[in-house]
């Protein structure tokens, strides 16, 4: 196959000394940019994206995407020892592996999160070797209902699986697209919600409402238990890896279901972070210990970490194939390939050869290397769990504060991180759901205005959502998904009655 | 630690907290709605308005917090769970009020004296931690913050004084 004779072309120019090198230097880096709150992954390579100006674009590549592998990575280990999720895609891991660390699984939620996204990444290049062209061409056939639809698939299967108050789910989400929609309109250019306040032009970023929710947030919420209270101890050694892999093949069908969701939305740039959440919503209906999800199942942490990474491996897939970014960390990729004179889309694969297929290898290499790098430097994050909350309770704030702040260079973010820290606080206190919210907040300018442009389009005519079977069948599921409570009620009641009969 | 059920503690209870939680979000999203009559929230020529989208968020905003506000009034006699004692609100209180204090220093003299200064009081103060201790990892987190910042990653934080001294 004529792939595979590529492929062995370019694990040739992906293994030189040099490149091996930069593949570590990047993975670490990409570790420590995906732990700090607020230094994201598209934060930090664009801050690093200038270092690699004097290096051939291959080697280049290789390093930021290795950065890009590390903070997929790194945002699992706040998420699971701290609760403070280092990246946007990583929230979904919060629920399920911080309290597998509070009952002292701290090891196994790492290695089940890491090998997790190990598969998923790998899937993802899998899938990204041999079917690049495929996808190239079906990819081209989104349109803006199809984009909607997929958005309110998402939103739907969020409240329709949640469990607790369905009103204070729909709530809690709308409450995040309010958020989302304050600023400049895009399509009219008028302002929205800012209420004569200029710092607001630029709306709320959502990294700020996470650093303030889950960050300050459970930092309020520790202190209730007084200042006795320390981290999580979380063993990581050779058995406790066994051990958890030896459980993880258990999960094989979630672990599939999220490498799909995660290649899906991928491709049609969702992002790994909505990918992350259907995938923990998703699993949370089909798994027989769905209602356990939340209390510390390890299944509750394979479902998005797989997703997530597989998303954010095959959000290349779009940028390189077609020059569209797959993800806001895809798009500083991108920016990169166009400063070194690079053109993506189908030309690249036959005029750069090396480039494209020395990616393609050291993603592979990128990831095993990644799984490597990252369970052996898990005790180091770990001994800083055994540090007294009375010195990580400030430090967090202070990091916390740190990464509000470099996020527009705003001291407001600072402030309404604090803000945002007390919601966080009330809002676990009452089971207001923060995930509906945030994804509200991320994906709300998007969902909006592909809405919009529908419209645009259908002039009007909300059939458009049905219109073909792509589209038809995204919407039936959405909706599906967020009447099932009422379905599944019914569909009891009606069990009962007949056995009654 | 138990979150008992009974009031002989001063203490706030959750159904109380939903009840004015759901006061505050109902009138946000009142808010929400009047803004989005003033863009205007129907079809104009070229599809739907700006206030369009967020005339429907906020209605839907109006809708469940009042029907958490009826819930919640429902169980107001019975319910006596616990949303939280005067204990726990007084630690709750020995964070936020320095960090409060914390961010109006960054705003005033910078981060890194700010920084510098939080984690040494706290951890002398609430800790208990020796002095010399404290401003040690004080000065610690705060330079190695300065480093990783200014120098090697080359992001500006807030400044003040202290570091124009220094020449930054």
């Amino acid at each position: 196959m004529e792939e595979l004779n590529a492929l062995f072309h370019g694990f040739s120019i992906a293994l030189t000394p040099f490149n091996l090198m930069l593949m570590f230097v990047g993975i670490i880096l990409g570790v420590i940019i995906g732990v700090l709150p607020g230094l994201g992954g598209a934060n930090g390579i664009a801050i690093l994206l200038p270092l690699t100006f004097t290096m051939s674009p291959t080697s280049a590549i290789i390093m930021l995407s290795c950065i890009y592998w590390g903070a997929l990575f790194g945002g699992a280990i706040t998420s699971i020892l701290f609760n403070i999720p280092g990246e946007p895609w990583s929230v979904a891991t919060t629920f399920d592996g911080y309290p597998m660390a509070q009952q002292g699984r701290a090891g196994e939620a790492l290695t089940g999160a890491f090998t997790s996204s190990f598969v998923g990444a790998l899937v993802a290049v899998l899938m990204f070797t041999f079917i690049a062209p495929l996808v190239a061409s079906f990819a081209l056939q989104f349109g803006p209902p199809e984009f909607f639809s997929v958005y309110l698939l998402t939103f739907c299967s969020f409240v329709g699986t949640g469990k607790g108050n369905p009103f204070k789910i729909v709530a809690s989400m709308m409450l995040g697209f309010a958020m989302a929609a304050v600023g400049i309109d895009i399509v009219t250019g008028q302002l929205r919600l800012t209420f004569g306040i200029t710092e607001l032009l630029s709306g709320f970023h959502f990294l700020v409402a996470v650093i303030g929710l889950f960050g300050i947030g459970e930092i309020l919420l520790s202190m209730e238990e007084g200042l006795s209270f320390s981290g999580h101890t979380a063993k990581i050694n050779p058995k406790i890896v066994l051990e958890t892999w030896k459980q993880l093949p258990r999960y094989w069908a979630t672990s599939i279901r999220g490498c799909i969701i995660g290649c899906w939305m991928g491709i049609i740039p969702g992002g790994a972070t909505p990918a992350s959440f259907m995938s923990y919503g998703v699993a949370r209906k089909m798994s027989r210990d769905g209602h356990k999800f939340g209390t510390g199942q390890l299944e509750g942490v394979v479902a998005p970490e797989t997703a997530a990474h597989a998303a954010g491996t095959s959000a290349l897939l779009p940028m390189i194939t077609l020059g569209i970014p797959g993800s806001p960390t895809a798009a500083v990729l991108l920016g990169g390939l166009l400063i070194w004179g690079l053109q993506p889309g189908p030309l690249l694969f036959v005029e750069q050869k090396d480039f494209v297929w020395g990616l393609i290898a050291s993603m592979y290499l990128g990831n095993i290397a990644g799984l490597i790098v990252v369970l052996t430097t898990v005790p180091l994050f770990a001994a800083i769990l055994r540090v007294p909350f009375s010195i990580i309770a400030p430090v967090i704030v202070v990091i916390c504060a740190i990464g509000a702040f470099t996020v527009k260079n705003n001291i407001l973010d600072v402030w309404l991180m604090v803000v945002f820290g007390v919601v966080g606080y009330v809002f676990k206190k009452l089971d207001y759901p923060l995930a509906p919210l945030v994804l509200a907040l991320v994906l709300g300018d998007a969902a909006e205005s592909s809405f919009r442009q529908s419209m645009l389009i259908s002039q009007g005519d909300l059939t458009v959502f049905f219109s073909n079977w792509l589209v038809g069948s995204m919407t039936g599921l959405a909706l599906f998904a967020l009447f099932w409570p009422l379905i599944s009620a019914a569909l009891a009641r009606l069990r009962l009655a007949a056995r009654r009969s | 630690m138990e979150k008992n059920n009974d009031t002989a503690q001063r203490a706030v209870r959750i159904v109380t907290m939903d009840l004015v939680v759901a006061v505050l979000i109902l009138a946000l999203g009142v808010l929400v709605v009047y803004e989005s009559r003033r863009l205007g929230s129907s079809w104009a020529d070229d599809g739907p308005q700006a206030g369009y989208f967020p005339f429907y968020i906020g209605a839907l905003i109006c809708i469940c917090s009042a029907v958490v506000f009826v819930q919640s009034l429902l169980k107001v006699k019975t319910d006596r769970k616990v949303f939280v004692t005067a204990e726990q609100f007084k630690l709750v209180l020995v964070i936020l009020v320095p960090a409060t204090a914390y961010v109006f220093a960054v705003w005033l003299i910078g981060i890194y004296v700010s920084s510098a200064l939080f984690i040494a009081l706290f951890m002398g103060l609430a800790g208990k931690y020796s002095w010399i201790r404290s401003i040690v990892v004080g000065l610690g987190v705060s330079v190695s913050a300065f480093v990783m910042f200014e120098i090697w990653f080359k992001i500006p934080l807030p400044k003040g004084p202290v570091e124009n001294l220094l020449g930054y």
